[in-house]
Parts: C-alpha cells; sequence; structure tokens
C-alpha cells in the first residue's frame, strides 16, 4: 500500500499496463511533451516513447477513430480526451464504431480500446466544459462505463478496463486528480460491474459514483452528527454493467434511498438505478426513492449559481430527512 | 504580406486610424493586465485566455469592419469584444462572473456576447464556431444583405473537421465570411509544425477554391487593409476569404497555465516581444510626428484608468439574482 492521488494512481495503472502489454499505447491531446493536460501521463513519454505515447492534432473525431481502426487491426488503445466535453466531437465513433463492431461482425471484430478523461463539472468553466455525460454515455449496447471515485479504484478500473476486450470508458473528474488514499502496489484490478459499500448503514442508502460519493460521504457525516441517521453510502463504480444486485441488497436493509449524480436529472443515472429498486425491491421500500442531481440547466459561470446547480451534501440530507419523514 | 498604404485614406486621416487603433490596442492591454492581476486575487475563476500579444489582430480588423458586420469568436476573445465596442465595464464585470456583465455572469470569460453589437460570441469548443460563422453568412446572403460575418480562430482549430466543413459550405454557397485565423504557433502546450501536415493555414484555402492571404499580426495597418479587402470581396460578391495572421501570444495558454513551460523557451517570447504591435505603431506615430512621448502617456494614462475603473465597476457590482439560475433555459 501507497497513498497516492487519483492522478498518480491512474499513472501507475498505464504505467503497469504499458510494461505488461507491448500492445496497449496512449493516445491523446498533450499527453506527451506536455505530460497530459492533467498530468496523468507524466513521465510516459520518457519511458515508452513516442510510438506509445502520442500527441495528436486537436482531432477527437479523427483520433478517437484512429484508436478504433488500430484495435480492429490488434492493438489495445487508451484514448485520452483532454476533457469529455470534446469527446462529444466523437461520439460518432465511440457509438457507431466501437459500440458496434463486434454485434454488426457477428462477434469477428472485438474492439478492446479504452476511452478516457476527466467528467463533469470543475470550477467555473461555465456550460461548454462543465458537463457529466454518464447518463449519455452508459445508454449504448456494446460499451462498458466505469466512474471511480478514489486512487485505489481509479487503479484498479483502469487496468480492468485496459485488460477487457471491448470499448470501455473510464468518467475520471477534474476535481478528483488531487484527492490522495491508499493504493495496493502492482497487481490490483477492481472487476468491472461490482459496486463498493463506502460506508454501512441502517436508515437509508444514498447511492452514489464518481464525485457524488464524497458528497454523500460528508452528507453521511452531517447525518450521523446532527440528525442520528445512519446512512449507508453505496458507491456504484461501473455505470455499465450495473451491479443491480448490490443496490438490492443494500435498499432490502435499510428500506429507503436516495440517489445521488452529477449530471442532469432528465433520464439520468438516478432514474436507472431507481427502475432497478422499483423493481426487485418494491416491498422492502418505506419511502418513495429521491433524487439529488445538477439542476436541469446548462452550467452557469458565476460562482454562486454554479454552486446552487451542483449535487451538495445539504441537499442530499434535505432530501433523506424527506425520506424519513423527518420533515 | 500586404504592404502598409491606404490608397484611399489621406494622410490625416490615417493617422486618425492609427491613433485610434492604438488608443484600443493599448485599452485591451491595460484592461487584459487588469484581468490577470483579479486572477490572481481569485474575482475571476475558471478558464481565462488572454489576447497579450494579439492585439492588432482584432483592432486592425475590426477597424476595417462596419457596426452592422457580426463578429464572432472563440474563447480568447477579450480583445476582439473590447474592439467592437463592448463597454470594458461589462466585459471586466462578466470576468467577474457579475449580473452587469455582458452575458450577465452566466458565460464567463469564454463567454462575452453582445446581440445588439452583433458580437455573437464566445465559443469554448475548438472549432466549434466555425461552422456557426458559415451559418450567419447564409442568413446574410438569405436576406439579401451586404453584411459580413468576421470569425476569428486559433491555429490548432485548422485541424478539426468542422474548419474544413465550414469553409467548403462558404465556398459552396458563397458566403460572406471572413475567417480570421489567429496564427500564434501554439496550441496549449503543442508546437503547430508537431501535429499539422500543412503548417502554412493559407494553402488550406486552395483545397475550398478560396481567397486567401498571409497577413503579420504584428503591423495592425497590415492587417486592416487585408480585412477591407477581404470585407469588399465578401460584399461584392459574397466571396469568403480566409486570412491567416501570424501573431504571438505572449502569455500562457490560460491564467492556469505556465507562461512558457516545456514548449517554447523564455528566449523565443522575449524575441517576439520585440515585434510587439503596440510598440511598433507608437514607434511609427511618434517618428511621423503624429504623437509625442507626451500624448502617448497621456493615452497610456486615459486607458489605464478605463482599465481600472472597469475592475472598480465590477468589483462593486452584485451577484445575480439566485433565480437567475433557471432563467434562459428555453425562450419563451
Ligand atoms: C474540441 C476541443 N478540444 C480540446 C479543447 C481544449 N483546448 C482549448 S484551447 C486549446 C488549444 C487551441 O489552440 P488554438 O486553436 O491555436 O487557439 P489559441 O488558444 O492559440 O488561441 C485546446 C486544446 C477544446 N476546447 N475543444
Ligand atoms: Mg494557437
Amino acid at each position: 500500500m501507497a497513498t497516492l492521488t487519483y492522478r498518480d494512481a491512474l499513472n501507475q495503472a498505464l504505467r503497469e499496463e504499458m510494461q505488461r502489454d507491448p500492445n496497449v499505447f496512449l493516445m491523446g491531446e498533450e499527453v506527451g511533451v506536455y505530460q497530459g493536460a492533467y498530468k496523468v501521463s507524466r513521465g510516459l513519454l520518457e519511458e515508452f516513447g513516442p510510438m506509445r505515447v502520442v500527441d495528436t492534432p486537436i482531432a477527437e473525431l479523427g483520433f478517437a477513430g484512429v484508436g478504433v481502426g488500430a484495435a480492429m487491426a490488434g492493438l489495445r488503445p487508451v484514448i485520452e480526451f483532454m476533457t469529455w466535453n470534446f469527446a462529444v466531437l466523437a461520439l460518432d465513433q465511440i457509438v457507431n464504431s466501437a459500440a458496434k463492431l463486434l454485434y454488426e461482425s457477428g462477434g469477428q471484430v472485438p474492439i478492446p480500446i479504452v476511452f478516457r478523461g476527466p467528467n463533469g463539472a470543475a470550477l467555473q468553466l461555465a456550460a461548454q466544459h462543465s458537463q457529466a455525460w454518464d447518463a449519455w454515455l452508459s445508454h449504448i449496447p456494446g460499451l462498458k462505463v466505469v466512474a471511480p471515485a478514489t486512487p485505489a479504484d481509479a487503479k484498479g478500473l483502469l487496468k480492468a478496463a485496459i485488460r477487457d476486450n471491448n470499448p470501455v470508458l473510464v468518467l475520471e473528474g477534474e476535481m478528483l486528480y488531487n484527492v490522495k488514499g491508499e493504493v495496493p502496489d502492482g497487481e490490483h484490478v477492481v472487476p468491472i460491474g461490482q459496486a463498493d459499500l463506502k460506508r454501512p448503514g441502517r436508515d437509508v442508502t444514498l447511492v452514489c459514483h464518481s464525485k457524488t460519493v464524497a458528497v454523500a460521504l460528508k452528507a453521511a457525516e452531517q447525518l450521523a452528527g446532527r440528525e442520528g441517521v445512519s446512512a449507508e453510502v453505496l458507491d456504484l463504480r461501473s455505470l455499465r454493467p450495473l451491479d443491480e444486485a448490490a443496490i438490492v441488497a443494500s435498499v432490502a436493509h435499510t428500506n429507503r434511498a436516495v440517489v445521488v449524480e452529477e449530471g442532469w436529472p432528465h433520464a439520468g443515472i438516478g432514474a436507472q438505478v431507481v427502475d432497478v429498486i422499483q423493481r426487485e425491491a418494491f416491498d422492502h421500500l418505506d419511502a418513495p426513492v429521491l433524487r439529488v442531481t445538477q439542476a436541469d440547466v446548462p452550467m452557469p459561470y458565476n460562482k454562486q449559481l454554479e454552486r446552487l446547480a451542483k449535487p451538495s451534501p445539504d441537499r442530499v440530507v434535505a432530501a433523506v430527512r424527506r425520506v424519513l419523514y423527518l420533515d | 504580406m500586404a504592404t502598409a498604404t491606404v490608397r484611399t485614406a489621406s494622410t490625416s486621416a490615417l493617422s486618425e486610424l492609427e491613433r485610434r487603433m492604438l488608443r484600443q490596442m493599448l485599452l485591451i492591454r491595460r484592461f487584459e493586465e487588469k484581468a490577470a492581476e483579479a486572477y490572481a486575487l481569485g474575482k475571476i475563476g475558471g478558464f481565462c485566455h488572454l489576447y497579450i500579444g494579439q492585439e492588432a489582430v482584432a483592432v486592425g480588423s475590426l477597424a476595417a469592419l462596419r457596426d452592422d458586420d457580426y463578429v464572432i469568436s472563440s474563447y480568447r476573445e477579450h480583445g476582439q469584444a473590447l474592439a467592437r465596442g463592448i463597454a470594458p465595464n461589462a466585459v471586466m464585470a462578466e470576468l467577474f462572473g457579475k449580473a452587469t456583465g455582458c452575458s450577465k455572469g452566466k458565460g464567463g470569460s469564454m463567454h462575452l456576447f453582445d446581440a445588439a453589437k452583433r458580437f455573437l460570441g464566445g465559443h469554448g469548443i475548438v472549432g466549434g464556431h466555425i461552422p456557426l460563422a458559415a451559418g450567419i453568412g447564409f442568413a446574410i446572403r438569405y436576406k439579401g444583405g451586404d453584411q459580413v460575418c468576421i470569425c476569428y480562430f486559433g491555429e490548432a482549430a485548422v485541424n478539426i473537421g468542422a474548419f474544413h466543413e465550414a469553409l467548403n459550405m462558404a465556398s459552396v454557397y458563397k458566403l460572406p465570411v471572413i475567417f480570421c485565423c489567429e496564427n500564434n504557433r501554439y496550441g496549449m502546450g503543442t508546437a503547430f509544425e508537431r501535429v499539422a501536415a500543412v503548417t502554412d493555414v493559407v494553402e488550406h484555402a486552395c483545397s475550398y477554391d478560396m481567397a486567401a492571404e498571409l497577413v503579420n499580426g504584428m503591423d495592425v495597418l497590415a492587417v486592416y487593409e487585408a480585412t477591407r479587402r477581404a470585407a469588399d470581396r465578401a460584399r461584392k460578391g459574397g466571396h469568403p476569404t480566409l486570412l491567416e495572421v501570424r501573431t504571438y501570444r505572449y502569455m500562457g495558454h490560460s491564467m492556469s497555465d505556465p507562461l512558457h513551460g516545456v514548449y517554447r523557451t523564455k528566449e523565443e517570447v522575449e524575441e517576439q516581444r520585440k515585434r510587439d504591435p503596440i510598440s511598433q505603431l507608437a514607434l511609427k506615430l511618434r517618428e511621423g510626428g503624429v504623437l509625442d512621448q507626451a500624448g502617448l502617456d497621456a493615452l497610456d494614462a486615459e486607458v489605464r484608468e478605463e482599465a481600472e475603473q472597469a475592475v472598480r465597476f465590477a468589483d462593486q457590482s452584485p451577484d445575480p439574482d439566485p433565480a437567475e439560475l433557471l432563467t434562459h433555459v428555453l425562450a419563451d
């Protein structure tokens, strides 16, 4: 075990997987000479050279497609998007190529590729640069989607993603890169599709992932102190496939749930989780499931408005009070 | 490169134009210096891309256009907003995220707008606004107007598909658009030649049968003249033009990036500063007897005060009302 930042945990996963498999290469804007826009690829160009750490033009659609083509011919590309806001330009290759090739070829052409980068809002980057695509990206059959919240999960899920024979999208977070945590050395692979209990509790389940894990943990802390409420925090970690069994098990135990996510409310990840709960845990529920999301607006630049728009511990606490009928 | 002569203007009119352009460039420089200070103090947040070094591009080109022409730009657009005549107060207030900002505090540095001045943003996705310029050109042609649309973007945007798609359509439909590529050599930390097979952006015009000109972006008059020629072409026959304006950014890519970093040397930045567009024009006006040192100092004091006033105004302005969070998602 070592204490690493989320950024360095990703860096370690990349380095170890590139050492392990010569077919793994990294491609994206500023990944080489600049050492990564967020320094996730620091030192990799020196270690692996320009054939395996490839700087690209600003051409998201193009280099996503180059990645998919390389995967068709036997390589295992890791494609870095400077942020997922720009990956929207590459959605055609992700959705129409990467996600479809295996199926439309009748199983002949697997696409072992990873698309990764920071997702969601940071601070005051305004509407075009502050978008959480979790729900959009999880909608598509043929893709896997993971969203690690801790350095250990970041390392373990990125390693799993690189070894997976399918396209895997890794949603990171600019606000997560500096988060520190214990990370197992060497072979640490977190299986895709497994949620993780980040805090056990009795009275309510807080379902969350990525940046909202910290929000939920803070809310759980407040609830334990002020309200004497014991909240269980379930980190989904994978959005597709979704660990339905873990969601059901937790709700069967607490009988109440609040789903917290960074994205917009309409057709969000929370809507999918609520579907699982009403379908598989209906008889266990003591209250309707509530959701805490970003406000249903493009992200404003102004600091105060941005704060109001984002999910916060206070909003989670308020939702928990409602499902516990404390108001 | 274009030669610095204005055939139609008399000498005094030319001096007057140059004086005006010098003032605008100075205003942008002082404004940006104040923005950098405010950013360091945490009064401006997010991404903030300064225009210092590139002033001649916005000022020279917009001086050649009419008030009813359209302007659209990237996220590095403070200079164009000011040169377009948006009040420094409203621009600075927007950088501060205040209700009095030109986008009501909702857009910030990357999304300056003033629809009344036909300044249509402020766009954050590289290359994303280039087709929008073609669309504005389409609307002008559709309505039978003789306006033009000028579209500013960096050289790194040339590597994006949207640039090529937009140029092709502008040429096919004969749209009155001036595509103004501000080639400052770098996209973030990447030198253009490392990621572009063709490094003379003007060459791309051939692929789309479009007029093009390579312009010295450190010479404000050269930019002015080239833009005038492009505007004439657009107004007369609706022909688009690609301008490649060679310029240089003195600061880091944004306020959160290093000044030179590993991708360029300090010496290179120093070398480029010797071609400074403001010093060059000031020297020319001094030597031509148009403006003496005292006049120059007075001009500088004037725009410094304007920039400082903008900061005071932004500081004292209120934040948007919390209810504003939910407004402007959809039109009525
Ligand atoms: C599609 C897209 N990809 C990446 C980015 C991140 N980004 C913002 S500015 C920039 C560099 C652009 O350089 P250039 O076009 O030369 O303009 P300059 O900043 O030099 O004015 C990059 C990579 C973005 N905003 N949009
Ligand atoms: Mg550039």
